[in-house]
């Protein structure tokens, strides 16, 4: 069974979950980032789940692994559709939203499709491994894009300071899980130590986010160009 | 081989989100007047120096927080760690990085200060509100 720092962790992450939804309903904010915000309701129901079956089945049990994978695995999906959303932020007066949502299920059908051709060739259990696989690539592509992302920002001047601290966060959250699978695929005796630090990330995101909506006005601007790390 | 190269990748990419995102966090507060009582506390007048960043987040330890604080001041307490690592590392060897480090630690207390003024303001509020009922 997890210990009671584990606990403290995901009773953490449980309400931050729940103060971005109340943060951006009461700032308003709910509707204009409706993606955002139903991937957060999404983990707060599934983090109820987890509870339910971590608590009747227990930690080790073959529910509790199949729930924990199959729901990251949809979770990162929506993830993945919130951070379209965002990009249709951004070039919203571009009129880009239609090739966006294209660009983002071509995308999303190819990586499934590229997942699906590695579990194929080494793999018996071919769903859950394909669900588990997809996960992980969809970390890394939507860091990638992220990038973009912020690269597009960079370049057409965004000064919307609630949404530079979306992506920004959203960034941060893409990167420490892609870098932390990375690490486990590399060093799988480092297992131990690096599956417990998924939950700690996890926090954060929903840490951000509240304080994003909570903190910022939607009308709060700032100058891009003065974030970067290599000046532009 | 496909690994190593996600995992660069990710290091890479964390590290200039990371920086951003304190940069952000920064920028969205360093308008913020202090008031003049936290001048006197911080001891802040006009601008804020890395050497008082530890006493001022001692000082936000003692006013009751709000989950929607906590990753803003959690973040700029770890971004204030890597300039702290740079400025005693790399900047030794190029000096225009140690004075860059120097205005990014000032305003990483001018942040914490900002932070501080907010539970102040948060606490005298539900104080207030206990009166009241």
């Amino acid at each position: 069974m997890p210990g009671p720092f584990t606990y403290f962790v995901w009773l953490l992450g449980f309400f931050c979950e729940a103060a971005v939804l109340v943060c951006a309903f009461k700032r308003k904010a709910f509707r204009r980032y409706l993606l955002l915000n139903l991937y957060m309701a999404g983990a707060i129901l599934s983090e109820l789940g987890r509870f339910k079956i971590l608590s009747e089945y227990g930690f080790n049990s073959k529910q509790y692994m199949y729930f924990y994978f199959y729901s990251d695995a949809v979770l990162t999906i929506f993830l993945y559709f919130a951070l379209t959303t965002l990009y249709a932020h951004v070039f919203s007066e571009m009129k880009a939203e239609r090739y966006v949502k294209l660009g983002a299920l071509l995308l999303l059908g190819g990586t499934a499709a590229f997942t699906a051709a590695v579990v194929l060739q080494s793999s018996a259990k071919l769903v859950t491994h394909f669900v588990v696989d997809l996960s992980q690539n969809l970390y890394f592509v939507g860091l990638v894009l992220t990038y973009v992302l912020w690269g597009a920002i960079l370049k057409l001047r965004e000064t919307r300071t609630r949404l530079i601290q979306l992506v920004l966060s959203l960034g941060v959250y893409f990167s420490l899980f892609a870098a932390n699978y990375a690490i486990r695929n590399l060093y799988p005796p480092l297992y131990t130590v690096f599956v417990p630090l998924i939950q700690l990330f996890g926090v954060f995101l929903p840490m951000a986010w509240a304080y994003a909506f909570w903190r910022l006005p939607e009308e709060a601007k700032l100058v891009p160009a003065r974030l970067a790390v290599i000046p532009r | 081989m496909m690994a190593a190269i996600i995992l660069v990748c990710s290091v890479v990419f964390l590290l200039q989100f990371f920086v951003s995102y304190c940069r952000s966090l920064i920028a969205a507060s360093i308008k913020h007047p202090l008031s003049a009582e936290v001048q006197d506390v911080t001891g802040i007048k006009t601008s804020a120096t890395g050497d008082d960043f530890a006493r001022v987040v001692q000082l936000l330890h003692l006013c009751p927080d709000r989950p929607e604080d906590r990753s803003g001041i959690q973040a700029i307490g770890a971004y204030f760690g890597l300039l702290g690592f740079v400025r005693s590392s790399v900047a030794r060897l190029i000096p225009s990085l140690k004075s860059w480090t120097e205005t990014e630690r000032g305003q990483c207390t001018y942040f914490a200060a900002v932070t501080l003024e907010r539970r102040i303001a948060f606490s005298r509020d539900m104080f207030a509100q206990q009166l009241e009922t």
